[in-house]
């Protein structure tokens, strides 16, 4: 018990000291790679307190994929954040303090831990550990619970991450072909251009604007329509 | 000469055992700890670590961006039609003892498998998606740009 105690401390530690790096540190490149490091730690400490199948989580979405989602965002912004003027910091100082003045505030009222009567141990936490064995017959009452008791959650969960998918591929495309998608509206290319970020590499210098040449078209296709629309009153 | 072939090495090696690893992470879901969700998310993993050691367009050939496509929504329909099929055996929406007429506890067991194959096509494609998204819009970067 004192054991793991100890290992916990260690991790919190070692939890706060990435965090302050991250707040320190202007590079994002190095930002992202700590904010892997940060989730790797966090699922090691979630595993010291036998919450497996978060900490599972935590390793495979915050250590692997987010960091690689990340870094593809940073390569599309930037590379060094600006730093913040001295008088922006206070606002968020001030809030940031206030929240945990409130949080110490609350951990009074937070049971102890590994306290077997806390109240998610005592409802229906106590009702799935007893009725998984007899009613689902598998071994792991999180995926009985994740999967049969709180299937309504779970769908609801995949239809979450189904929306934020369409939301991406609906902004970017899948390709990176969003802005490659050129309207012609009445039989006119409006632009000529694909978007800036899809574009494999710069456009040579000799190139036309993006802007002129459209921006011409849009012009003369509005001034010929209302000369055809007298045209065709003039003949009938 | 290519570049990196260590990491090309490594990566060849390791990737086959991490989708391996996604499907144990699957279907042990039951008696160990995971799912749907941890082994969508290694499964995307794996072919994201062979986009970044071969390149995209090898990524893209593998998996095509309309498997994908189509993956993302399988998966969803997977997991609400299984709610749709257990309401027409008589039973409510998700409740899959009515599976199996008589075997409750084995209609759990298939439901929890359909379920879950569900989530796993859905994360693993709209991890994939997010990435084919993000990743098709840069330019490719010179060694000296990181």
């Amino acid at each position: 018990m004192a054991s793991t105690i100890l290992l916990d401390i260690g991790f919190m530690a070692m939890l706060v000291v990435v965090a302050f790096a991250i707040v320190r540190l202007r590079s994002l490149f190095a930002i992202v790679m700590l904010q892997g490091v940060y989730s790797l730690v966090s699922a090691a400490w979630f595993v010291s307190l036998d919450a497996v199948d978060v900490a599972f989580t935590e390793a495979a979405v915050g250590a692997g994929v987010s960091t690689v989602l990340m870094l593809a965002a940073m390569l599309l912004a930037d590379r060094e954040s600006r730093p913040v003027p001295l008088g922006r910091q206070i606002g968020p100082l001030l809030i940031v303090v206030f929240a945990g003045l409130a949080m110490f505030y609350a951990v009074g009222d937070m049971p102890a831990y590994g306290d077997a009567h806390s109240p998610a141990n005592s409802y229906v936490g106590h009702d799935y550990l007893d009725r998984t064995a007899e009613e689902i017959h598998i071994p792991n009452v999180v995926t009985a619970v994740l999967a049969s008791y709180r299937g309504y959650d779970t769908f609801g969960e995949a239809v979450v991450v189904f929306a934020a998918g369409l939301g991406v591929l609906l902004l970017l495309g899948l390709n990176g072909n969003a802005g490659r998608w050129r309207a012609k509206p009445n039989g006119v290319r409006v632009s000529k251009q694909a978007a800036p970020a899809a574009r494999k590499r710069p456009l040579p210098a000799d190139a036309p604007q993006p802007m002129s040449a459209p921006a011409a078209t849009i012009m003369t296709t509005r001034a010929k329509k209302p000369a055809a629309k007298k045209k065709k009153g003039g003949s009938s | 000469m290519t570049p990196h072939v260590i990491l090309r090495i490594i990566a060849k090696f390791l990737i086959p055992l991490i989708a391996l690893f996604a499907f144990y992470v699957q279907f042990h879901g039951d008696f160990g700890p995971g799912g749907g969700f941890q082994a969508g998310v290694i499964l995307a993993a794996s072919v994201i670590l062979y986009a970044l050691i071969f390149g995209l367009e090898a990524a893209k050939e593998a998996i095509p961006p309309s498997w994908v496509r189509i993956g993302m929504s399988l998966g969803v329909l997977l997991y609400g039609g299984t709610g749709v099929v257990t309401w027409m055996l008589g039973g409510e929406f998700l409740n899959y003892s009515v599976l199996i007429d008589g075997y409750p506890a084995k209609g759990q067991h298939y439901g929890i498998i359909a379920v879950e194959l569900g989530v796993l096509l859905a994360v693993a494609s709209v991890m994939l998606a997010i990435f084919y998204a993000f990743g098709s819009r840069q330019p490719d970067l010179s060694e000296e740009d990181w």
